[in-house]
C-alpha cells in the first residue's frame, strides 16, 4: 500500500540504483507530507541506507529522480541535513566536539569564510538540544557511543535544515540516549520538519514514527503508521527470510514485536 | 653560510612535506607521497627528451604532470576496479617507475640521465647551485627561492582550504551531503602533494621527501587531539629534525639527507615511547595503576 500525498516535501519518483548489476532499490515510487516523522524499515540489504543516499545525492541514480521541496537537490541543499552512520567516520580524528559540530555551519560559510559568532552560537543551541553543551571542549575520541551520536545529530541540527535524514542513529546507542533522541525529533517534527530515520527496531516502530516506508528493494508500503504497520505489509517486506518472518509473525499475534532485528 | 642554507632548506622542505602529510595520514593515505616520488621518473625523463635539456623547470612540468596523473589513477582502480587503495597504490607507482627505468635504458645514448640523479637529489649541494644575475649579482642558492615558493603555496592552500580539508577528511559523506565536493578537494590535495613533492625532492632527494611527509605528522599525531596544534606541532618537528640532522650529519661525516631522516625515526619513536597521551610506557602505567587499584579495593 503506497499512499501518495500533495505537496510533498519529499518525492521519489521511479528510482533505481544499483551496485555492480546487481539491483539494491528497484522502481521507488514514494511521496511524504510535511512535517511527518518518518521511519524506513526492511531486512539488512534492502537499500534501506541507499535510499537516503541516493537523495543525498551520495550515489549514481540507475534512473528516476528525486525532488525536495519541488525542487533539485542543488537548489535547496541549505534546507537538507543528513547524520550518516556513526561508524562511517573514524572516531580517532583530530578534532573536538565543537569542530564537529561547527561543521554543520560550513555549507552557508562557503569557501575563504571562518566560522563567526552567529555560526558558534548555532552550534552551541544545537549541543545544548542533545545536552552535550558540557562536552563542547571534549575531544571525540573520548566520547561514549552514545555521545558519538548526539554530536553528530548536533551537527545536523546546527545547519538549521528543514528536512532531516537520519541513518540508524538508534543503533548501539544507550537507552538514555534513544531517548533523549526520540524526544527531540518529536519535537522537531511539531514544529514542521521532516524527519526521516533509517531503523532496525519494530517494536518501536508505532510508537516512534508516524509514517512508515517498508522497503525489500522494491517499496512494499509507504502511508501512514496505523495504515500500512500491520502483519500482512510486514510479511511482504521481511518475506523470503522464513525464520525471522514467522518469529515477526508468532509475536504479531501476541501483539508485541521483535526487541531487535535479528540476523536471519 | 652554508650549513644555514642547507638548514633553511630542509626546514622549508620538512614544513611543506610535513602540513600536507597531515591529511595523508589522517586519509590513510600515507603511501601516496612514496608513490608520486617513484612514480614520476617517466614524466621526468619524457619531459628530457621532448625538450632536450635538463632545465628544471621543464623536469618540473613533466614530473607535476605524472604525479597528478598517479593519483587519479590511484583514485580510479580504487573506485571503479573495487581495488583496495594499497592495493592500487602499489601497482601504479611500481608500473610507472619501471616505465622510467625502460625508457632510461632504451634512450641511454641520448640520455645524461640515470635514476640516481633523478631519485636522489642531493641536499649538500644546495649552497652550490647560485642563482647569480647576468651582471654578476649572487642571489643566493637557487633552491632556497624554489623552496620558499612550495612553502608559501602549500601555507596558502591550507589557510584557504582549512575547513574543507578538514571536513572532507573527517567525513567525505557529509561534506558530499552539504555540498562540500569530497573529490575535488581530494584531487586537490593530491595535487598539491605531487607538486610539493616534485619540487622538493629535485632539491633535497625523495628519501628525504618521503620521510619528511609522514614522520613528522606521526609524530604530531602522537602528541595531541587537536588538528591545529598538529599542523603547528608537525611544522616545529619540522625545524628541529632539519637542525639536528644537518649537526648529526657534520659530525659524523655522513649523508645529510640520511642524518636528517635518522633524526625524524629516532623522534617518532621518543615520542612512541614516551607522549604524555598515546605513548607506549604511559599507557602501560595507566593500566597497571588501573589493574594495581582494582586489586587493592578487591
Amino acid at each position: 500500500m503506497i499512499q501518495q500525498v500533495d505537496n510533498p516535501v519529499l518525492e521519489v519518483h521511479d528510482l533505481t540504483v544499483s551496485y555492480d548489476k546487481k539491483p539494491v532499490l528497484w522502481g521507488i515510487d514514494l511521496t511524504i507530507p510535511k512535517g511527518s516523522l518518518v521511519g524506513i524499515i526492511g531486512p539488512n540489504g534492502a537499500g534501506k541506507s541507499t535510499l537516503i543516499k541516493s537523495i543525498m545525492g551520495l550515489i549514481p541514480l540507475g534512473s528516476g529522480y528525486t525532488e525536495l521541496f519541488g525542487a533539485s537537490l542543488d537548489q535547496v541543499r541549505n534546507k537538507v541535513s543528513y547524520v550518516p552512520q556513526r561508524g562511517s567516520v573514524d572516531w580517532d580524528f583530530p578534532a573536538s566536539v565543537r569542530d564537529v559540530v561547527l561543521m554543520g555551519r560550513y555549507g552557508k560559510l562557503g569557501l575563504f569564510r571562518r566560522p563567526k559568532k552567529a555560526d558558534h552560537e548555532a552550534a552551541m543551541t544545537a549541543l545544548g538540544q542533545v545536552s552535550m553543551e558540557l562536552y563542547v571542549n571534549r575531544q571525540i575520541s573520548q566520547l561514549s557511543g552514545g555521545q558519538q551520536q548526539r554530536v553528530f545529530l548536533a551537527r545536523a541540527l546546527a545547519q538549521q535544515a528543514d528536512i532531516y535524514f537520519l541513518d540508524e542513529p538508534f543503533a548501539g546507542v544507550d537507552a538514555a540516549t534513544e531517548e533523549a533522541i526520540i524526544t527531540l525529533l518529536r519535537k522537531m517534527s511539531e514544529e514542521g520538519k521532516t524527519v526521516i530515520v533509517v531503523h532496525h527496531d519494530l517494536q518501536s516502530v508505532e510508537t516512534y514514527f508516524n509514517w512508515v516506508i517498508m522497503l525489500n528493494t522494491r517499496l512494499v508500503a509507504s502511508g501512514p503508521t496505523s495504515e500500512v504497520f500491520n502483519q500482512r505489509l510486514l510479511q511482504e517486506t521481511y518475506g523470503g527470510k522464513l525464520t525471522l518472518l514467522s518469529e515477526v509473525g508468532n509475536l504479531l499475534k501476541k501483539g508485541q514485536f521483535p526487541n531487535r532485528e535479528t540476523a536471519p | 653560510m652554508n650549513e644555514l642554507y642547507i638548514i633553511i632548506a630542509g626546514s622549508m622542505v620538512a614544513i611543506s612535506c610535513g602540513l600536507l602529510g597531515c591529511y595523508l595520514i589522517l586519509r590513510k593515505m600515507a603511501m601516496v607521497g612514496d608513490a608520486i616520488s617513484h612514480a614520476v621518473l617517466p614524466g621526468i625523463v619524457i619531459a628530457f627528451l621532448l625538450a632536450g635539456n635538463r632545465d628544471s623547470i621543464t623536469m618540473l612540468l613533466g614530473a607535476g604532470l605524472i604525479g597528478v596523473f598517479t593519483t587519479f589513477l590511484i583514485e580510479f582502480l580504487h573506485r571503479k576496479g573495487n581495488l583496495q587503495s594499497d592495493a592500487s597504490i602499489g601497482v601504479t607507482f611500481t608500473w610507472l617507475f619501471a616505465l622510467g627505468v625502460i625508457l632510461i635504458s632504451v634512450y641511454a645514448g641520448q640520455v645524461d640521465l640515470d635514476q640516481d640523479c633523478v631519485l636522489y637529489g642531493e641536499i649538500a649541494y644546495v649552497p652550490l647551485d647560485l642563482w647569480i644575475l647576468r651582471d654578476g649579482t649572487n642571489l643566493g642558492p637557487r633552491t632556497l627561492y624554489v623552496l620558499s615558493f612550495v612553502l608559501l603555496f602549500v601555507l596558502i592552500f591550507i589557510a584557504v582550504g582549512y575547513k574543507e580539508l578538514f571536513l572532507t577528511t573527517f567525513d567525505p559523506a557529509y561534506a558530499a551531503a552539504i555540498g562540500i565536493s569530497a573529490t575535488l578537494w581530494h584531487y586537490l590535495l593530491m595535487g598539491a602533494v605531487s607538486f610539493t613533492t616534485v619540487a622538493a625532492f629535485e632539491s633535497v632527494g625523495a628519501i628525504l621527501v618521503v620521510a619528511l611527509l609522514i614522520a613528522p605528522p606521526a609524530t604530531a599525531y602522537l602528541l595531541t587531539d587537536d588538528l591545529k596544534k598538529m599542523l603547528m606541532i608537525t611544522a616545529g618537528l619540522g625545524v628541529v629534525i632539519s637542525t639536528f640532522g644537518y649537526y648529526l650529519a657534520a659530525s659524523i661525516d655522513a649523508s645529510i639527507a640520511g642524518a636528517m631522516s635518522t633524526v625524524a625515526g629516532l623522534l617518532f619513536a621518543l615520542v612512541f615511547l614516551f607522549s604524555p597521551s598515546h605513548g607506549l610506557i604511559f599507557k602501560t602505567r595507566t593500566r597497571n595503576a588501573i589493574a594495581s587499584s582494582r586489586a587493592t579495593t578487591d
